[in-house]
C-alpha cells in the first residue's frame, strides 16, 4: 500500500493529492498535460523537494512534516520520459550503474535476465547516441529494473517516441507486469497506453484527484469523461478456456459465456484482459443465428447514458458482473425500445488482447 | 642565441608556477564553479563579478595591492609572520597565489559551463539509481565536464605562462628564486642583449605551440559527449 498526501504551491500551479495506491499492479495516474501527474510521480520519488506532506509504502514511512528519505535511498526505479542515459557510457555500463549501487543481497533481478526481457543483446558495447529512441527507451527501463525496485515509477516512458518505438516497446511493458510482480505507478496522457497496461486509475485535473479505482469502473462510469469520447471503450477480464481450438483461435470464459480471438501464446487458466471499444458492439433482442459475427454475449442493460454525438446513445450492459460499453444510434435504441434490466445479445466486431 | 644557466632556472620557476598555480586553481575552483553552476542564492552575480575581475583590472593593480597585502606590514604578510614563516612578498609562494588569482576567471567560467551542462537530468536519474551526492559527481559530473576540466588548465598554463606585470610587481625578479621566464626576457632587452632574449622567447613559443597540439590531439581523442 502507497499512502501519500501531498501539496505543493507554486502561486500559478498547485496540487494537492492524498491517494491510498494498492502495492500490485499497474496503477496510471492520467490527466492532461498540466494536471500535476508529472509532478505527483516526482513526489513520491523524492525528487520534489518542496513538497509538503507525507508518503509511506508498505509500511515504511518515506517522508512526513519533519522527515525526508533521500531519493537515492528509496528502493524505487524511475524510468523518465527521455531516456536521459549517460552519453558517456557504453549500454551495458549504463544497465549496471544502479545495479552495482545496491547491496548483494538485495540483486533480486540480475542483467543477464533483463538484458534478455527487453531484448538488447545485440546494443551492449554501443553508446547511447548510436541507439534510436526505441531502444535507449528500453535500455533505461532496463537501468531502473536491475536496481531490483520494490516500487516503479514510469513517466510517459512512450511519450517522446514515435509510432514505431512505441509498437515495440508496449509489448515489454506488459510482460514486465505480466511476469515481475513489481507494483508500477504510470503516468500517461494516451488512454490507449492505459486502457493496456493499468488495473487501478487515478485521473488527476488542475492538481487535484477528481477520481480514483479500478481501471474497469472508470472507464464505464457515466460520471466520468472517460465514456464520452470518440475511443470509449471497456475492458474485460477474462480466462483462457483453451489456448488453441485448432482453427486459429483461442477460446476465452467470461463468466459461463465464451469469447474467441485470434490465436496467441497463452495457457490455459490464464487470467487475461481483453478491450473491446464501444463502437464495436452490436446490440440485438434475439440471438442471431446465421452471422458471421464469432462473439456473442448474453447481457442485461444497465442503463442508457447519452452520447457526445447527438444521433448516439451509449448503453452500458452488464456481462458477467463486468460492465461494456456499447454505441448505438438513438434510432435503434427507439426500435428495440431497450431499457434497463432488458436482456440483450451483444455482438461484438473486435477484441483485443493486452 | 645562447641560453645561460640563469635563463635555465627562469624557465624552470616558470613551468613551476604555471604548473603549480593550475593544479592548485582546479582544486579550489571546482566546488566555487559548482556552487556557481547550480546556486540560485543572489549573492551569485556578486560573486561572479569578483571572479571576473581579474579580466578587467591592470595586473599592475593587482600586483601592488598584492605586495601591500602579502608583504611584512599587509594582513596576510603579518599574519604569516607571526606562523614563523615569513612574509610572501618576493616568495615563489607569493607569485602563487599572485597566479592563481590572475587567472582564477579562466578556470572558473569553463568549469562553471561545464557544471551547467553536466548537472542536469543525468543526476537525477543518477539519485534514482541509488547513487549519492558525492558518488554522482565523481561519476558523472566529472567525465561529463572533462572537456571544461582541459580548456581550465590549458588557459590556466598558458595565461601564468605569460604573466609579467603582476609577477614584477610582487617580486618575480629574483634570479633563481622568483624570476620567471617573460621578465628575463625583459631584462636581456634591456641590456641589450637580444641573442638571449630571442633563445628564450623561441622556447617559450615553441613550448607553447607544442603544448596547443597535444591538446587539440587529446581534446579530438575524447568520445564527443552529447548532453540533451
Amino acid at each position: 500500500m502507497l499512502n501519500l498526501d501531498f501539496k505543493i504551491d507554486r502561486g500559478e500551479f498547485s496540487l494537492a493529492a492524498q491517494l491510498e495506491l494498492p502495492s500490485q499492479g499497474v496503477t496510471a495516474l492520467f490527466g492532461r498535460s498540466g494536471s500535476g501527474k508529472t509532478t505527483l510521480l516526482r513526489c513520491i520519488a523524492g525528487l520534489e523537494k518542496t513538497a509538503q506532506g507525507s508518503l509511506s509504502f508498505d509500511g515504511e514511512t518515506w517522508q512526513t512534516e519533519r522527515f525526508f528519505l533521500p531519493l537515492h535511498q528509496r528502493p524505487i526505479g524511475y524510468v523518465f520520459q527521455e531516456a536521459s542515459l549517460f552519453p558517456h557510457l557504453k549500454v551495458l555500463a549504463n544497465l549496471t550503474y544502479g545495479y552495482r549501487r545496491i547491496p548483494k543481497e538485495q540483486r533480486k533481478l540480475q542483467p543477464e535476465e533483463v538484458i534478455k526481457l527487453l531484448g538488447i543483446e545485440e546494443l551492449l558495447g554501443r553508446y547511447p547516441d548510436e541507439l534510436s529512441g526505441g531502444q535507449r527507451q528500453r535500455v533505461a527501463i532496463g537501468r531502473a529494473l536491475l536496481t531490483s525496485p520494490q516500487l516503479l515509477l514510469m513517466d510517459e516512458p512512450m511519450a517522446s517516441l514515435d509510432a514505431t518505438s512505441k509498437a515495440e516497446i508496449l509489448p515489454f511493458l506488459e510482460k514486465l507486469r505480466d511476469q515481475l510482480e513489481l507494483p508500477i505507478i504510470y503516468v500517461s496522457h494516451a488512454i490507449e497506453e492505459v486502457t493496456r497496461l493499468a488495473d487501478h486509475l487515478v485521473l488527476l485535473e488542475a492538481g487535484k484527484v477528481i477520481a480514483e479505482g479500478e481501471l474497469q469502473d472508470l472507464l464505464t462510469d457515466p460520471s466520468l469523461p472517460f465514456i464520452q469520447t470518440e475511443t470509449a471503450s471497456t475492458v474485460l477480464r477474462a480466462v483462457v478456456k483453451q489456448p488453441d481450438t485448432g482453427d486459429g483461435l483461442t477460446e476465452l470464459k467470461l463468466g459461463n459465456q465464451a469469447l474467441f480471438i485470434s490465436k496467441t501464446s497463452v495457457s490455459a487458466g490464464q487470467p487475461v484482459r481483453v478491450r473491446v471499444m464501444a463502437r464495436d458492439l452490436v446490440l440485438a433482442l434475439t440471438p442471431p443465428t446465421e452471422t458471421s459475427l464469432l462473439n456473442c454475449l448474453t447481457a442485461w442493460v444497465l442503463d442508457i447514458q447519452p452520447d457526445p454525438n447527438p444521433s448516439q446513445a451509449l448503453v452500458r450492459i452488464e456481462v458477467a458482473d463486468q460492465i461494456l460499453l456499447a454505441r448505438v444510434s438513438k434510432r435503434s435504441v427507439e426500435n428495440l425500445k431497450l431499457k434497463e434490466r432488458q436482456l440483450v445479445y451483444a455482438l461484438i466486431k473486435g477484441v483485443a488482447l493486452g | 642565441m645562447g641560453i645561460s644557466e640563469a635563463d635555465l632556472i627562469a624557465l624552470w620557476t616558470t613551468l613551476k608556477l604555471a604548473v603549480v598555480s593550475t593544479l592548485a586553481l582546479l582544486v579550489l575552483c571546482t566546488p566555487l564553479a559548482w556552487w556557481l553552476a547550480r546556486t540560485r542564492s543572489p549573492y551569485k552575480v556578486v560573486v561572479e563579478a569578483l571572479v571576473a575581475l581579474p579580466l578587467v583590472l591592470p595586473p599592475t593593480v593587482m600586483g601592488f595591492y598584492l605586495l601591500v597585502l602579502l608583504g611584512p606590514h599587509g594582513a596576510v604578510g603579518r599574519f604569516f609572520e607571526a606562523l614563523g614563516l615569513g612574509h610572501l612578498a618576493f616568495t615563489f609562494t607569493g607569485l602563487v597565489i599572485g597566479s592563481m588569482l590572475f587567472s582564477l576567471p579562466f578556470v572558473v567560467q569553463p568549469l562553471q559551463n561545464a557544471f551547467a551542462i553536466a548537472g542536469g537530468r543525468v543526476l537525477e536519474v543518477a539519485a534514482t539509481l541509488r547513487a549519492s551526492p558525492l558518488d554522482r559527481f565523481f561519476t558523472l559530473v566529472l567525465p561529463l565536464a572533462q572537456r571544461g576540466f582541459l580548456t581550465a588548465s590549458v588557459l590556466s598554463f598558458a595565461h601564468t605562462l605569460g604573466e609579467f606585470g603582476m609577477i614584477l610587481m610582487i617580486g618575480g625578479n629574483i634570479p633563481g628564486r622568483t624570476q620567471v621566464a617573460s621578465i628575463a626576457i625583459y631584462n636581456h632587452v634591456e641590456a641589450m642583449d637580444y641573442s638571449s632574449a630571442h633563445g628564450l622567447s623561441l622556447i617559450l613559443v615553441a613550448s607553447s605551440f607544442i603544448l596547443l597540439i597535444s591538446v587539440f590531439t587529446l581534446n579530438r581523442r575524447f568520445k564527443v559527449v552529447n548532453l540533451a
